[in-house]
């Protein structure tokens, strides 16, 4: 067996380390029965006792939805999803009213959320992260909210901030993500259930860093989170998202929108360590990941940075983007993607220059392995008004074994002479060379596949957040150890 | 025009009837697959930057016989006659013996136009017709496939190099009725075989025409074809022009196309590397200008292990001019040490000048190399400055780099001849552009 | 007991045999140099002390201070003590330099039965040995022979090969494409590392290397077979007569 082979195995068994997230919480829950129809969605904006414009949105969103089919452009295909069948609803029992803190929580849920490194009580004694844990369709808990409120900053649940600020939400939600943006986009307008709210004031440096964590637990439910965070003049927020659902046979539907929002001199970076249920080796279950993420810089100056770790769900579909409207306004976006077994993934994301000297950067790596499918699909657009504008894409695909795929499919329109695009692509493998060079200094064979690897997608792992890195570290299955230098 | 399509499917019913069986057949299939596609729309990927307007909205007329007989006072040329192995003249897509000559070529090539390699029952054209459009669901080339009228053929037998240049000339357009020609070429090298090709597109003054072209390429085992196609249509022509590239083990195609002409042209390329050490380079360069829109859109099929290809597309684009670019490499499953490389840069002169660009990697292999990069935005304005300083008028400067850019390209045609004729094409163009430049500043 | 002691050496690659028979004995403290023509089988010699998957032992023994090797993986022979410098470096985009030797490193010392050096101990032994070799810094920063310019990658192998500390050492040609200075950088950085308890063997194409790291004995490679051994002045009689004398029977030479 060639080196290469051996190697192809390695990897395998690193990876095929088993789903460690895949447990169920034993919980009692107050699910809505199957099916989609006005009455759901009546009954959700009940639940969360919503003003009367928010159900309207909801309904305007449902309209539309009825007559639109689902995209069939991305590179995986899957089967017509009967939306019937899944419930749009799924809250622990006790959560009626929404817990006013943790001693509140149910301890199983707290437990939960310890098992999956989230431990929300532990969290609330170290200073350093704010945590909004989203348990099916409703936030849980949220942590550290005092001291948020002091600096002026609000992190809660949407649901909360439709109650105390509906001002902000109606004035920003579905203003970056229209409702009838895509089909997936439209039905989260017409069932979202909760996810995270943010508004940092003038001028603010949010003082931790911000994170929510989702969790899909019951059967036949799909999860519609929307988060919206709204960046003021001048004001920064680092945050955070982390997923995770059990192992199941049947394909759970992860519908989200993410809206950010820009103004002058804000800046917001969003990274993701996402870590859906893949499925089985078979390709049997599996979370479709169909999300809408988009940022709005709006002001001038503003930035927004996308960081992305994929590494689960059996499809994934999402192209967090950014439309820097603002003049000099900075949209970047690095990426690892990995693919195992039978999952597939189509991701990117797109950059729409429209104000003068906007910039751009995209670092997308993916690695494809098994039989998997992986593509990168990516748009930079300058407009006729996006004077000297620049656009750096760099983006490149390593396969392990001869029996997975990797595409790469950028869109470069430019209508401004003024403007520069710049895109790089390559495909390659882990060579035979590389290999032997490092076992030849006494590294074992898997140690130097993880190297590589980690070589590889060194300089998006740069980006994370120290917490993330090393979950992110972990998650790609390699070891930090002595690569800091 | 109310239905554009319907136009169409008018047009190919007032096709007259062939005798050969095969050939009625192909076109069948051809009205077949046309009649379900129809003409390409926006919403087609393949089609989303590119709208063949004219097609929509205007009253073609079926090129036939009576308009090949048209007078023509120029016939463009890239070689020293001596050079030339065959010249072969088109107008409006039929064959002009009296314009033509084949006289140079060595025994057993044949040279000349489809019909006749058709009368002559040669079994290779009904071959390489046949595998055309398989599996291609091209609404151009169906249409092609069910109109075709003639075109060139070219066959060059076992270990036969043509050592002179093949030049094929077409001419379209100079009548009052707005023509729709569609010339169908076929080229066949057998074994060790080697030829030269040099197609210009023209027009016959600068009427409203549309030609839809399709090549189709059999390359043999170590056959070597190089293929040169320069577009210098009248801004009122529509085209459409494709080569389908079979290739066998350790061929080589080296393709090279210019485009300065045309109000909308599309150019495809279709390459399947069918056999180990089979490689391919494709080329490019687009200058345009006013409203002019041209497209390249490639596809190599990397189908067995030991491929490569290369290509190479530069253009420059002022005023309103648009370029398309859509290059797609394809590595299939066991398609093991392929090399692909793909580069396309355009330099944007006018305020309203818009490239898109999409260079496509689709990759079932492992042990491949394969890169693409694309880059657009505008000269160097230091070297600009530079060349300024030292005495070179803005003109001159912006025509030297624009030279420098597009040389890249221009330094990769291997015959010298048609390397100078491409450059002293580029400084004609070049020279349009700074009477344009002038009026802008 | 010899350092190294290759016996009746038979390799094949792709089926072709390329080593037919090879006999070598090199002690601690020796240099020996291996001279030879293009397609000699100079570098498979190397990749086959060394392990490389593909060079296929067919007949005979490389005896490494007494024990066979020949089943042995290639990083139990590095971690057994064997290096070899490659004639092409290779590159290791992303991994610095650093990382990499502090992984190789402590994986040597592992297997050895000694205890890893943390991050802290690393650093003082590298600042150390670059100071000897009077490599930069930065060139430690940096990925692995990534973007380093062939003077920086033979370099970079000759440092390598100083925190590993092997007991033997097989540079291939460590001398190509290096200009003269560089090729005396890295001479006076091979000679630091002679010692009694080290034995090397040289494998160059061109005599000028036998100037700087003066050689105990040499042998000619030929048609895959050692076709004459001697002292040093061998080396300088075929930088005069060069290798026809060998070469009459190779099919490609």
């Amino acid at each position: 067996m060639s080196a290469t082979a051996e190697t192809v195995d390695q990897v395998n068994t690193l990876k095929d380390e088993k789903y460690k997230y895949g447990f169920v919480t034993d919980i009692e829950s107050d699910i809505a029965p199957p099916g989609l129809s006005e009455e759901t969605i009546r009954f959700i904006s009940a639940k969360k006792n919503e003003p009367e414009w928010l159900l309207a949105w909801r309904l305007k969103a449902f309209a539309y939805w009825q007559t639109i089919e689902d995209p069939d452009w991305q590179k995986p295909k899957f089967p017509k999803i009967d939306y019937q069948e899944a419930s749009y609803y799924s809250a622990p029992k006790d959560m009626k009213d929404g817990p006013k803190s943790l001693d509140e929580v149910d301890p199983e849920l707290l437990a939960t959320y310890e098992k999956l490194g989230i431990p929300l009580r532990e969290q609330e004694m170290l200073a350093g992260v704010a945590v909004d844990a989203v348990f099916d369709s409703v936030s849980v808990a949220t942590t550290f909210k005092a001291k948020l409120e002091e600096a002026g900053v609000i992190f809660c649940p949407i649901s909360e901030a439709v109650q105390r600020c509906p001002e902000l939400v109606q004035k920003y939600m579905g203003s970056v993500v229209p409702f009838n943006d895509n089909s997936f986009a439209t039905l989260n307008s017409a069932v979202f259930t909760d996810g995270s709210f943010v508004y940092i004031p003038k001028g603010v440096r949010c003082p931790m860093e911000l994170s929510t964590y989702f969790r899909i637990n019951e059967k036949n439910t799909g999860q519609f989170e929307r988060t919206l965070i709204i960046a003021d003049e001048g004001s920064y927020v680092s945050y955070l998202e982390g997923c995770t659902a059990p192992m199941r046979d049947e394909n759970q539907l992860h519908a989200a929108v993410v809206e950010l929002i820009a103004h002058d001199d804000a800046e917001i970076k969003y990274s993701t360590v996402q870590n859906w249920y893949p499925g089985d080796e078979n390709g049997v279950g599996g979370i479709y990941n169909f999300v809408t993420k988009r940022a709005a810089c709006r002001g001038r100056n503003s930035k927004v940075s996308w960081t992305q770790v994929e590494t689960g769900s059996a499809i994934t579909w999402k192209y967090p983007s950014c439309v820097l409207l603002g003049d000099n306004s900075v949209g970047e976006f690095y990426s690892i993607a990995i693919t195992n077994n039978c999952q597939m993934a189509d991701t990117g994301t797109k950059m729409i220059h429209i104000g003068r000297n906007t910039s751009s950067r995209i670092i997308s790596k993916g690695i494809s392995a098994g039989r998997s499918d992986q593509t990168y699909r990516g748009l930079v657009r300058m407009a006729n008004k996006a004077d000297s504008a620049r656009n750096y894409t760099q983006c490149d695909s390593l396969l392990i074994g001869d029996r997975c795929g990797a595409h790469t499919v950028p869109y470069i329109e430019s209508k401004n002479a003024s403007a520069m695009v710049e895109h790089e692509a390559t495909t390659s493998t882990i060579s035979e060379d590389q290999l032997f060079y490092l076992r030849q200094r006494g590294i074992d064979e898997e140690t130097a596949v993880a190297l590589v690897v980690n070589g590889f997608c060194r300089e998006v792992l740069q980006q994370l957040p120290m917490e993330f890195a090393v979950e992110a570290q972990k998650l790609v299955g390699i070891s930090l150890e002595g690569s800091v230098g | 025009m109310t239905n554009p399509n319907q136009h169409f499917f008018d047009l190919l019913a007032a096709q007259p009837g062939e005798s050969l069986p095969w050939l009625q057949a192909l076109r069948i299939r051809g009205n077949t697959s046309f009649a379900e596609t129809g003409l390409p729309t926006i919403k087609r990927e393949e089609w989303k930057f590119t709208r063949m307007e004219p097609l929509e909205n205007t009253a073609y007329v079926l090129a036939t016989d009576e308009h090949t007989t048209q007078n023509v006072d120029l016939i463009p040329s890239a070689f020293d006659t001596n050079r030339l192995a065959a010249r072969l003249v088109f107008v409006n897509g039929g064959y002009r013996d009296d314009l033509s000559h084949n006289s140079n070529l060595p025994n057993g090539v044949f040279c000349g136009s489809l019909r006749s390699a058709v009368a002559a029952g040669a079994a290779w054209v009904q071959d390489a017709l046949e595998q055309s459009d398989n599996g291609l669901e091209n609404p151009m080339i169906s249409l092609n496939t069910a109109a075709l009228r003639d075109g060139f053929a070219i066959f060059v037998p076992r270990g036969v190099v043509v050592d002179g240049v093949v030049e094929v000339v077409s001419l379209n357009g100079g009548t009052n009725a707005s023509l729709a020609v569609f010339p169908r070429n076929v080229i066949v090298l057998e074994q060790n075989a080697q030829a030269f090709v040099t197609v210009h597109e023209n027009g016959l003054g600068d009427t409203q025409c549309f030609a839809d072209s399709v090549s189709n390429i059999q390359l043999t085992q170590n056959a070597s074809l190089s293929l040169a196609v320069l577009g210098e249509q009248g801004s009122h022509a529509t085209s459409f022009y494709a080569n389908l590239v079979q290739q066998s083990r350790d061929s080589r195609f080296n393709s090279f196309n210019l485009s300065l002409g045309g109000g909308i042209s599309r150019t495809e390329q279709h390459i399947s590397l069918e056999g180990e050490g089979a490689e391919c380079r494709l080329d490019g360069i687009y200058l345009m200008r006013g409203e002019q829109h041209c497209d390249h859109t490639t596809r190599v099929d990397h189908r067995v292990p030991h491929t490569t290809s290369n290509e190479m597309f530069k253009g420059v684009l002022d005023d309103r001019a648009r370029a398309v670019f859509q290059g797609k490499i394809v590595v299939h499953p066991d398609a093991q040490q392929t090399d692909g490389q793909m580069l396309n840069k355009t330099i944007l002169l006018g305020d309203g000048a818009e490239i898109d660009s999409k260079p496509e990697l689709e990759i079932y292999a492992d042990d491949v190399k394969c890169a693409h990069g694309a880059t657009s935005g505008q000269l160097d304005e230091t070297a600009l400055f530079y060349l300024r300083t030292r005495g070179i008028p803005e003109h001159l400067a912006r025509g030297l780099l624009v030279q420098s850019f597009v040389g890249e390209v221009v330094d990769r045609i291997a015959d010298t001849e048609l390397r100078d004729y491409v450059l002293s094409r580029i400084m004609d163009w070049l020279s349009g552009n700074a009477s344009n430049a002038g009026e802008q500043a | 007991m010899a350092m190294l002691e290759i016996e009746n050496l038979h390799v094949t690659v792709d089926g072709a045999e390329i080593l037919k028979g090879i006999n070598l004995s090199l002690s601690g403290g020796e240099v020996h140099a291996i001279m030879g023509p293009n397609g000699s089988g100079k570098s498979t010699l190397s990749y086959a002390i060394a392990g490389r998957d593909g060079y296929d032992i067919t007949e005979g023994k490389i005896l490494f201070r007494g024990q066979d090797i020949v089943d042995l993986s290639p990083e139990e022979r590095a971690a057994e003590g064997v290096f070899l410098a490659f004639q092409y470096p290779v590159e290791i985009p992303g991994v610095a330099n650093t990382t990499f030797l502090k992984e190789a490193l402590n994986a040597i010392r592992r297997h050895r039965g000694e205890d890893e050096l943390d991050a802290m101990q690393f650093v003082r032994l590298l600042r150390e040995k670059v100071k000897e070799l009077g490599i930069s810094d930065e060139m430690l920063k940096r990925a692995v022979n990534a973007g380093f310019s062939g003077g920086e990658k033979k370099r970079n192998e000759i440092l390598q090969m100083s925190v590993l500390e092997p007991a033997l050492a097989v540079l291939d040609e460590t001398d190509s494409g290096l200009d003269i200075d560089a090729l005396k950088i890295v001479a006076d950085g091979v000679n630091r590392l002679r010692g009694p308890d080290r034995a090397m063997l040289v494998i160059t194409h061109y005599q000028r290397l036998l100037d700087y790291i003066v050689p105990d004995h040499v042998h000619v490679l030929a048609d895959g077979r050692i076709q004459q051994s001697g002292g040093k002045e061998l080396a300088l009689e075929l930088e005069k007569n060069g290798y026809a004398a060998f070469t009459g029977n190779t099919e490609a030479a």
